[in-house]
Parts: C-alpha cells; structure tokens; sequence
C-alpha cells in the first residue's frame, strides 16, 4: 500500500479564501470564525496524527442556527466541509483538506433536558461522552457505550463513527442507545429524526445518520438513552497461558448462556505496556488476560462469577484476581482505559479495529503475529474479546517513513484477514481515510454503489467529508 | 395476478430486473400474514421469498444465526430453543390482530422490524439486526452489515431495510444476533391503577437497577375486569427470585403486587406482544401509537373519550395500541395529529382496505424529511417497481 492520498484541492475554492472567511464573518457572531494560519493548525489532524492538512478555514459555531447559516453559505459557494467534534478519530475521519471549512461543534457543549421518568437525555453534540454520564450519576444513570477517549470525545463524533466501549457487551453500542437527532443537511435544512419515543415512522435515517462519519449531514444535538446503574460491578483478572486458551475461554463463557458486561483481552505486550503506566495489579507472569466484567447485586455477582470461574478452570486459567475495592476496580479499568495512551509512552503505534467471529480469535491472533513479524516490526493485541473486535497496536517509528509503510501494510494484512476470516474492517473506529482504499476488499462494486447513491441522497455535490469512507476512485 | 417464486436470489433478481425494465410494480410477500399491514395499493404481481428457505449459518457459541428469508421464524425459534437461545426482541404475532394465517418468515419480521415488549431492554428487531443480503429494484444482489456485533465499515443498510417494507429491497437472507435463553420469568402485577399512576409505576421500575425486561399497563376492561400493570423479569432463578422481592419493594407505593410465575408469566406477555386484548372485535380499527411514556396518559385521555376507544400501553408506556371505530377514516387525522402533538407517531395497523387506501397509514413527515426518503427510494428503486406507494405515497 502507499500512502494515503488525498485529492487535489480545488484551486479557485483556494483562491477565493479571503472573500469565503469573509462571507463565514458575515453569518457567524464575533469570534466564530478561525482563520490565522497557527490557531488553524489546531484543526489540520485528529489521533491519525501521521496524516495532516491544514483546512481553509475553521468555524465555531454555537447553536443548531449557526450551523445551518454556515452550511447555507458554503453550500450556495460550493465549498467542503468536515464535521469535527473533539478530533480523537483514530481513522482520521476528522482530518479535513485544505479546501474545507472544518465545522467544529466543541462549543455547543450543553446539557439541554434531562428527563429520568422517560430514562433519556438530550445533548447538544458537542458534549463530551463522559458529561452525559456524570450529568446523570447522580441519580444512579449512565450512558452506556463507553470509548476510553471517553473524557474526551463528543457525543458528535461517537455518532459519526457508531462508537463503542467496553461495557458494549452487554448495552450495545452507539446506535442501540440513540434515539434521535437534530440534524443539518448540507445545504442548511434542520431535520428532527427519531426523538424520545423509542422508535421512528419512515426509513430509519437515525441508523444511516449512525456511523455515516459526517457525509450526510452535521448532528447539532442528539437523544440518547440513559441507563440506571446496576446495584455493583465487579472486574476480575483472568491470566491464561496462552492466547488460544484465553480465546477459548471467551467461546466457552458465551456459549453456556453467560454474557458479562464486559470481557476485554490484553496479551503480554500489552498488559506489561498498560501495568508501568497504571500499576493496577495485572499478572505480568502471563501470556494473556482477560478481564471480566459481572454486575448486579452481591449474590448475582458471586453466582455469575463462579460460574465464570468454573469455565476459566476448565480452560487451563493460571491466575484469578478479583477486585476487592472501588480503588481496585478503577485501577483495573484505567489500565485498560489507557491502553492507547500507555502504549504511545513507549512507541508510535497504529490501531487497527477488525472484528472477527468470536470463535475465529485464536486463529486470527496468531496470523496477526505471524503477519507483524514478517515485517519486522511489533504488535501489542488489547481489544473487546466478547464481540470479536480486536485492536492490534502496530508499533513503529514515525520519524522512519518506510517503518511506518511497513506498519501501515501489515495493518492492511491484517484487515484483509479479519475479512477472510468472516469479519469486518472496522468495529467502532470507522473508515476515516485509513481504511478508505480497503473497501474493495469487504464489499463488492454493486454494493459500494449502492451505499454512494444513499450517500448522494443527502448530499449530491459530495461537499460533506468527502474525501472519506468510499475509495477515491470507485466514486462516480 | 401472477405470483413470482424465486428458488434462489439469482432468480429473484432476474425477475426485479425484468420488473423494473417493464414496469410492472410487485409487491413482496413473505408468508403474506403481514398482507394488510401499510397503504393499500394495487399491484399486478407478487414476488414471494417462499422458495428461499433454510438457515445458513448457527454458531451458537458466537450468538449468530443467519437464514434465508422466507425461512419460517417458528423453525427458527425451535431451532434456537434447543441450543437454549432466542431472538432478542422478542417479535410480535401480527395474525392475531389482522386475523392472517400461515407461518410469518424471517423476512418479514426484519423487513417490519417487528419488535415486542422487550424492545423496552433489549432493543428493536433492528438493533439485532446484524447483516442483510437483499435485491435492489435494479435487480442488483446487495450485501450490507455481516456476522459480527460490531461493524461500522461504511453506511449502515442493513438497519435501513429494517422497516422499509420491502419498499428498498426484496430481502434474500437476514443475520441477527442472539441471545441466551433465561433460565426463568415473573412478573409483577399491580393491580387497579389509573394510566397514570401505572405509567409511573413502570417508569419507577425502568428506572431501578433490577433489569425490568418488560413493562405494561392493561387499563381495566383488557383482559380483567381490574387495571394491571405488569413488571416483568428474566435471569438465573436466583437472580429473579431476588429482583422480584427487591422490585416489589421499590414499587411499595404503588400498592401491593402479585406475582405471576413462569408459565402464567409467558402467556399473559404472549397476549401483550400480540396485543390480542383488541383483536376482536373484527371490524374495528387498530392504532399503533408511539410516544414517550410520560406523554401517553394525556394522549389516550384526550382521544380515549372522543373515539370510545379501548387502549393498552407497552414499553413502559410509550407504545399504545388502541381499537376505534373504523367509520370516518378510522379518526386518522385526529390520532396522527395527537400523536405528533406528543412528539411520537402512529400507524394505522389495521383497518378495511377501502380507508387504507385514503387515509395516511404512517404517520405524515415533514417536506424535508419525505424529500429525504423519496431520494433514498430513487437510489435503490429508481423505476419504482418494489411496494411503491406502501409507506408513504412517492416511496
Ligand atoms: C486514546 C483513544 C482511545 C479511543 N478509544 C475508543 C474506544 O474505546 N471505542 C471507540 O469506539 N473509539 C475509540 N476511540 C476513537 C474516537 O475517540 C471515537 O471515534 C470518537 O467517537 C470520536 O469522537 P470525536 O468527538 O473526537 O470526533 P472527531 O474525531 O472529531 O470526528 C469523528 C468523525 O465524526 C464526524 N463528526 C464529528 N462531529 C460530528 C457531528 N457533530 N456531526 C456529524 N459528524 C460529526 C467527523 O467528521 C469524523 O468523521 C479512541 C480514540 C483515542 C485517541
């Protein structure tokens, strides 16, 4: 594979950057619009770091209005626009081109409803994942799908890339706990779909709209269901020998009618790389680990968890720690948490996302070894066991560029055999520009045109993130 | 009339492709027990799935089953049964209501996205909903989602042809995630409650930790004389002999509850997924109306007297289904207006051919919403040839 490409930008839309900032000034109050080159910096990537543009120009806007006057504008003028939230893509999704606006909603950041007694919450998109948690903790409720950018990441983005989370196991992911959106189309039409009731008449364009990675048009806020919390939540630490056998225990867990919240895998690489950052106790005498998640009151918990023991045995288990603490079990989870964020301390990394039939794991964890080796390179393996979505963290050196070919192809290996072997590209980081060329290998021409043509509903001139998701050149 | 009977998704597509050259529409039937269900339009021919039958894959370790889609969903259920598994959302039986016979197909229930009273925990039939191989009006073979619980590679069609009534796609094969049987059910009854006062009692038990994973209110008149709100739970024995006593607690102020036990437990849900309360009598027309729970009370007590209507409430409150008059257009402007009002939408799901033919089965959407979906429409039936007209006119 080469480089990413990304198409030429449009040499008049460069050229009339003046008059374009001007006509944004014009529709945006004081202060919405960003057009020094260094603050427009800020916007040129997202966690993709190796890929960078700088856009054209950068707009704040603060409310449903503003967006819609803004994408009027750029739609009567014909220019791009990349939808961004907080910017943690890992696909770079959010990386725009240089003859994009960036339409960034960080500062609708509010709270606008909470309402307990019909267990939802409506957000302004900009509002970061964990804010509609912690809006709601109080009363005992939560928003259930979980990413570790949690602290970070906009309700915006989640659902632009469908995201999901540890705890998805149990409670689904973005689009099982969304129940509606305000949307703005590309040329400024504000869009009510779904809203508090718990399904919609027409097509389902909530669905579409979840996962579309900003080509059908900008969320300004959204209704999401929240959960209340179970009585207790209780991680316990498996450590397996092997691989294999850690990977076997999964199938085993499922398959005698057990499904934890959560079942997060990490091998050797990984648990040492998570255990020198969070010191939560993980076994460093392992091959791999699993942890697991069991809720609900004391008695449930501790039933649940035997059971889970007694397969853990049959399956060759060498060590079993449970939690005894609320301190232990954050502990437990931020190690998990910050497994990115520990792993960039010792290396650049890239993060793949394939998922693949839960049964298929131990094959599929083995050839990605095999396929990172052959390279000469690195790979630590920490993912979401229970639903098959594994994250190989391709170590290398950006500052080598043909080490960082080297990473990108085995990472592209490593997709074509989550495909082979029954599964997908992406499970929740999206297709971005990452994953754009790979289509081809998961979908056939017929059905990529078919997904073009939906995209072209909404947006017919291609204006909104357009550089994404579709190879570049299969478009029409 | 001719009735098409594909015997494999090639065939099907020949059959769409010649459809669409001649343009001839074909309505898409499964079993047909859905037959009166959406516009009522006059198609020449009919493209049936049931030739395409048989499950394709079970991998009961991973929670997947995928079928053809004229596959019957009671051999899928006995199928899942035996491995102690079963389709999360808990379908819902339209011959009941619709007095339809025959054996409903997989097809039908995922193009309907026919979900029952666990929606309320866990999710629609299209949150299950994991892959879909389907023919376009084109007569093109598409394949969209897969195997997997989780995929975002590239725009999700798959949950879009959940609910489309075939209007986007003659479905060949469906995938959906399954879930472990429990081991037990009960359920919670509280007996004479006023809408209101049960909504709340069901939004008190949504809103606790003990996993309600259904929530009804039966006013009195449906199936007993007296009110009864219904909580309902499912797990390991232990747990639900737990959750009941603890549920029943937290609900203290709403009266003392009985507890129905498995078997009694099963049926009473039966009769309220399949909302047989109202099936008869025959010639009366039903609503399906969706809100949010706080929202209905006010709702069935403004249309209640006006229609002389008989009502119950789901999913915690928020689905009422409701049997009026089927004189004057079965009140349809009325019922889609209150339903707006509240901010939810109502389905016409039963009522003679003759007012289903003049009156907005689905609910009206706004200009920039039916511009929306007629375009979607285009992009996979630019000829018009799958169910034009069944959701909505110009779809
Ligand atoms: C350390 C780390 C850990 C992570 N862990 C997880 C994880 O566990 N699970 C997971 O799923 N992901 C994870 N991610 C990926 C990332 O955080 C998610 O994809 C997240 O949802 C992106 O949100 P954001 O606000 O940063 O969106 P951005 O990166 O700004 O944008 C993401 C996409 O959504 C579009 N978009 C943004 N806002 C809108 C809007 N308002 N309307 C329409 N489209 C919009 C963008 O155009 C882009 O295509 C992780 C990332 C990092 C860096």
């Amino acid at each position: 594979m080469s480089e990413i490409a990304f198409p030429a930008p449009d040499r008049k839309i460069l050229a009339r950057r003046a008059e374009i900032v001007a006509g944004l000034r014009r529709v945006l109050p004081e202060g919405g619009v960003i057009e020094k080159l260094d603050e427009r910096r800020a916007f040129e990537t997202d966690a993709l770091t190796a890929y960078r543009k700088v856009p054209l120009a950068v707009v704040l806007p603060r409310s449903t209005e503003e967006v819609s006057a803004v994408l009027a504008y750029l739609h009567e003028q014909g220019v791009p626009v990349t939808p961004r939230g907080a910017g943690t893509s890992l696909s770079g999704g959010a990386i725009p081109q240089e003859d994009a606006v960036v339409v960034c909603v960080a500062r609708m950041n509010r709270v606008l409803e909470i309402d307990f007694p019909n267990r939802v919450a409506r957000v302004e998109a900009g509002v970061t994942n964990l804010a509609i948690s912690n809006a709601v903790a109080d009363e005992g409720f939560f928003y259930a799908p979980d990413p570790s950018s949690q602290l970070a990441c906009s309700i915006g983005g989640n659902i632009g890339m469908n995201s999901g989370g540890a705890h998805c196991l149990k409670y689904g992911v973005t689009t099982n706990n969304l129940l509606g959106v305000r949307l703005v189309l590309v040329d400024g039409t504000i869009v009510d779909l779904g809203g508090a009731a718990l399904d919609a008449p027409s097509y389902d364009l909530l669905a579409l709209v979840c996962g579309a990675e900003g080509q059908l048009g900008i969320v300004t806020e959204a209704t999401v269901r929240i959960l209340r919390s179970a009585e207790g939540a209780r991680p316990v630490l498996f450590g397996f020998s092997s691989s294999e056998a850690a990977g076997a225990a999964v199938a085993a867990i499922i398959g005698e009618g057990i499904v934890p919240v959560a079942m997060e895998f990490m091998d050797a690489p990984a648990i040492r790389i998570c255990e020198d950052f969070a010191h939560a106790g993980y076994p460093l005498d392992v091959e791999a680990m699993l942890i697991i998640e069991v809720e609900g009151s004391q008695a449930e918990m501790e039933a649940e968890l035997d059971k889970i023991i007694a397969i853990a045995k049959r399956h060759a288990v060498t060590v079993i720690k449970e939690s005894k603490s609320a301190m232990e079990t954050a502990l437990i989870w931020k190690g998990r948490k910050s497994a990115f964020g520990a792993t960039g301390r010792v290396a650049d990394y890239i993060c793949m996302d394939g998922t693949v039939p839960t049964g298929q794991l131990p094959y599929v964890l083995r050839r990605t070894s095999e396929i990172v080796a052959s390279y000469g390179l690195r790979v630590a393996n920490v993912f979401h066991a229970g639903d098959g979505n594994m994250h190989p963290l391709i170590l290398y050196n950006v500052n080598d560029p043909a080490e960082q070919r080297k990473a990108e192809d085995a990472g592209a290996d490593i997709l074509r055999l989550c495909v082979e072997a029954g599964g997908c590209l992406t499970g929740e980081h999206g297709v971005g520009i990452e994953k754009r060329e790979l289509m081809g290998c998961q979908f056939s021409k017929i059905d990529l045109d078919q997904q073009m043509r939906v995209r072209q509903a909404f947006d017919p001139a291609w204006r909104l993130n357009p550089a994404k998701v579709f190879p570049l050149d299969a478009r029409a | 009339m001719t009735t098409h009977t594909p015997q494999n998704e090639a065939e099907a597509a020949c059959i769409i492709a010649d459809a669409g050259e001649r343009r001839v529409p074909l309505s898409i039937v499964g079993a047909g027990t859905k037959r009166g269900l959406g516009r009522f339009t006059q198609t020449q021919d009919v493209l049936s799935s049931a030739a395409l039958t048989g499950i394709t894959l079970h991998e009961p370790a991973e929670l997947v089953i995928a079928a053809r889609a004229g596959t019957a969903l009671a051999e899928i259920e006995r199928k899942l049964a035996e491995d102690r598994q079963r389709l999360p959302f808990e379908p819902m039986d339209y011959r009941p209501l619709l007095g339809t016979s025959g054996e409903p197909t997989i097809g039908g229930v995922a193009a309907t996205n026919l979900s029952g009273p666990r929606r309320i925990k866990a999710g629609a039939c299209r949150d299950s909903f994991l892959g879909a191989r389907f023919v376009n009006g084109r007569g093109e073979v598409v394949k969209s989602g897969g195997r997997v619980m989780k995929n975002v590679t590239g725009l999700d069609l798959t949950r879009l042809m959940a609910g489309a009534f075939g209007t986007l796609g003659f479905l060949t094969e469906v995938t959906f995630k399954l879930v472990p049987l429990p081991e037990t059910e009960s359920t919670l009854v509280i007996p004479g409650l006023s809408d209101r006062r049960g909504i709340e009692a069901l939004s008190a038990g949504l809103g606790s930790p003990f996993e309600v994973t259904g929530a009804a209110h039966l006013p009195a008149g449906i199936g007993d004389e007296k009110a009864r709100t219904l909580l309902r739970l499912e797990g390991f024995e232990s747990a639900v002999r737990y959750r009941v006593s603890a549920l029943a607690e937290t609900l203290r102020d709403f009266g003392k509850a009985s507890i129905l036990e498995t078997q009694e437990s099963k049926r009473l849900w039966r009769e309220v997924r399949d909302a047989t309360f109202l099936a008869s009598p025959t010639d009366t027309a039903i609503w399906r109306i969706s809100v949010a729970p706080s929202k209905a009370p006010s709702l069935t007590e403004a249309l209640g007297p006006k229609l002389s209507a008989r009502w119950f409430h789901d999913w915690g409150g928020g689905l009422v289904w409701l049997s009026c008059s089927a004189a004057q257009d079965a009140s349809a402007a009325l019922v889609h207006e209150a339903a707006r009002s509240a901010g939810g939408h109502a389905l016409l799901v039963r009522a003679p051919e003759a007012v289903r033919a003049a009156v907005d089965v689905f609910q009206p959407q706004p200009a920039a919403i039916m511009k929306l979906a007629q375009a979607i429409k285009a992009s996979f039936d630019p000829s018009g040839v799958l169910e034009p007209g069944r959701m909505h006119a110009g779809t």
